[in-house]
């Protein structure tokens, strides 16, 4: 296999200089916005083309985190992604492994009902009602409970579940423990890599909760980030102004509402990123685990 | 440790449940059934709050749907508004719009098929001749990210890089004396911009699936293609794209069905006054005219014309899928 003439030298060469722009290509937009937001006001408006900033601040940011309704906003999605991904990661768990027991009756009853959820969806209206008539209009839950799990999860799960050798939980039930107790004290100790590759899925997933909240969410106050920000971005020839209009963010004059913005990008990039090593390490089994059972 | 506590819990529950499905008293089917359902009742406990999550959040909207043949109003409810029968989806067939968000369905869909879809196979591909595994796992690294990234943050960086007045490419037309264009409200844009912002998001993470097949490929049938005189883009002709051809073929016809799937948080967020023409879907005519403006019962015609579409084509899709998929294995 070692050719070594210069076609192949030359072929080597523009693929990874053709890689090496895809990958500048992803990456500069999120430099260019990470270098705006610590750009000083002053230098900001005096240059029109900023690649590395002579001056840097922090006023943006401080800025921001002063401002009640964008640190209410952050609790909101820090609150989704920690109580929303446990509350996921059970409802989950619980039914994938009930699910992946084959002696249980009812299982292929079960497992339908939660496939045939994959083939039809009713749309946006009949899930706004049952929403509203539970009455969770403007509830943070409005944003957890109606997204708590989807078939594709508890499948991905369950799929999990069956490689674990029934032997183990026999020998616990011998050891007096029931089916609750195996799950708790045995189960979900071994499935631990599984569980935080899971988690770390579901907590961006709320992180990134959108939809759900322009559906459901009128009050500001109730907002997650994702929802404030787009309604910090938007500019005046957008018309999607979000939910109830009348929103202005208090604008100080000494911080250009662009490097506002754009700290707010990042602020709402950071958890991300944060986590991204470890969901990089996970997500390759996550999208094929999938595929291999059944 | 872990088996003292496993002892501590509820020893009064040891051995009964076991031995009721083995030697059950009553051997008549109903009497087995209970005693299994009894013996596992713990389990069903477990799958209870799931079960009640999808009951509550996927079936009972499926029973909203009846208000689609209904004047619905919040005061009589489901059960008390009034029947209209087909009104509304006639009402909506008649209707311009209906066209138009068709054609605007229709035309994201088939260049995102066109543009999106080959985009990661051609990446995978190139990914796959990278010598330097630091260099392939580096430029890996970058390409996912902004799969973890919601459309709000994507919608501020496309804002941040052409937006007329605040964005670089113009900033840069700027300094070099050039016009400024307007990208992001101009229809003529529209589409190509959904499709390239489709392609920046996903192209990295739709290569894990063919760099999986790829890696599934016999080095032996590479160095059998050497041995033949074979380049490296005969190699990739006529070893790796073959090794791809059913993942290529069942993705894309699961992609058909989904054809009227375009996604709304992405056009929602990239819609603004002057290209609603080129930008309303279904998807966001939905919740406009829905939730927005509170027809519920017409909203919901809609809603249930497209998931009647979606659900012949994600069948007839999967058929065909499992008929290639078997068929490919002989």
């Amino acid at each position: 296999m070692h050719e070594k003439g210069w076609k192949t030298r030359l072929f080597s060469l523009v693929n990874n200089g053709l890689l090496l722009v895809v990958g500048l290509a992803t990456i500069f937009p999120i430099y260019y916005t990470v270098i705006l937001s610590f750009t000083d006001p002053v230098e900001y408006y005096q240059r029109s083309l900023i690649l590395w900033p002579r001056v840097w601040t922090l006023d943006a940011y401080k800025h921001l985190l002063s401002n009640g309704l964008f640190v209410s906003s952050i609790s909101v999605s820090v609150f989704l992604a920690t109580i929303g991904t446990l509350l996921s990661l059970l409802v989950t768990g619980g039914m994938a492994y009930a699910l992946s027991r084959k002696r249980l009756r009812f299982r292929k009853a079960m497992m339908i009902m939660v496939l045939l959820t994959f083939l039809f969806t009713p749309g946006l209206v009949p899930l706004y009602l049952v929403v509203r008539n539970l009455g969770l209009i403007d509830s943070v839950w409005s944003l957890i409970l109606p997204s708590l799990t989807s078939a594709w999860y508890v499948l991905l799960m369950k799929g999990f579940f069956d490689s674990i050798p029934v032997s183990l939980e026999e020998a616990a039930m011998i050891d007096g423990s029931n089916d609750i107790g195996v799950f708790w004290r045995i189960i979900l100790p071994l499935s631990l890599p599984a569980l935080v590759a899971f988690g770390l899925f579901f907590a961006v997933g709320y992180w990134n909760t959108y939809f759900n909240a322009l559906m459901f969410i009128n009050d500001q106050k109730m907002w997650p980030l994702q929802v404030l920000l787009q309604n910090m971005l938007v500019d005046p020839t957008t018309m999607g102004s979000g939910n109830g209009g009348g929103f202005a963010f208090q604008v100080n004059r000494q911080v250009p509402t662009e490097t506002l913005k754009m700290a707010a990008v990042v602020i709402a990039t950071v958890p991300i990123m944060l986590v991204y090593p470890f969901l990089q390490k996970h997500f390759a089994k996550g999208a094929m685990v999938g595929s291999v059972k059944e | 440790m872990k088996e003292l506590e496993t002892v501590q819990i509820e020893p009064k529950n040891r051995g009964a449940s076991r031995k009721a499905s083995t030697s059950g008293k009553s051997k008549t089917k109903w009497g087995r059934l209970w005693a299994d359902v009894a013996r596992d009742k713990y389990l069903y406990v477990l799958a209870l709050p799931g079960l009640i999550f999808f009951i509550i959040f996927k079936y009972v909207p499926i029973t909203n749907l009846v208000i689609a043949f209904q004047e619905y109003s919040p005061y009589f409810g489901v059960l008390g508004s009034p029947w209209v029968g087909f009104e509304h989806f006639i009402r909506f067939f008649s209707n311009n719009d209906f066209w138009m968000l068709l054609r605007n369905t229709l035309a994201i869909s088939f260049l995102s098929l066109i543009f999106f879809f080959p985009a990661p196979i051609i990446l995978a591909l190139m990914l796959n001749e990278v010598r330097s595994s630091l260099y392939k796992r580096t430029i890996q690294s970058l390409v996912y990210i902004p799969h973890f990234l919601s459309w709000v943050l994507i919608y501020g960086l496309t804002y941040l890089m052409f937006s007329q007045s605040e964005g670089l490419v113009n900033k840069w037309f700027m300094s070099m004396n050039w016009e400024t264009v307007d990208i992001l409200s101009n229809p003529n844009y529209f589409w190509a911009m959904l499709t390239a912002q489709s392609i920046w998001k996903e192209v990295g993470w739709g290569t894990i699936i063919f760099l999986a097949a790829i890696a599934g490929v016999d080095p032996q049938l590479y160095e059998a293609a050497v041995m033949d005189g074979a380049g490296r883009f005969r190699r990739m002709w006529h070893v790796t794209l073959p090794a791809m051809r059913n993942v290529i073929m069942i993705l894309l016809i699961l992609r058909l069905g989904t054809i009227l799937d375009t996604g709304f948080e992405q056009i929602y967020l990239m819609m603004n006054a002057p290209v609603t023409q080129v930008a309303e879907v279904f998807d966001t005519y939905v919740y406009r005219v829905g939730i927005r403006q509170g027809e519920f019962s017409y909203s919901t015609a809609i809603g249930l014309f497209k998931s009647i579409v979606g659900v012949i084509m994600v069948v007839t899709a999967n058929r065909l899928a499992r008929r290639y998929g078997q068929e490919s294995l002989y």
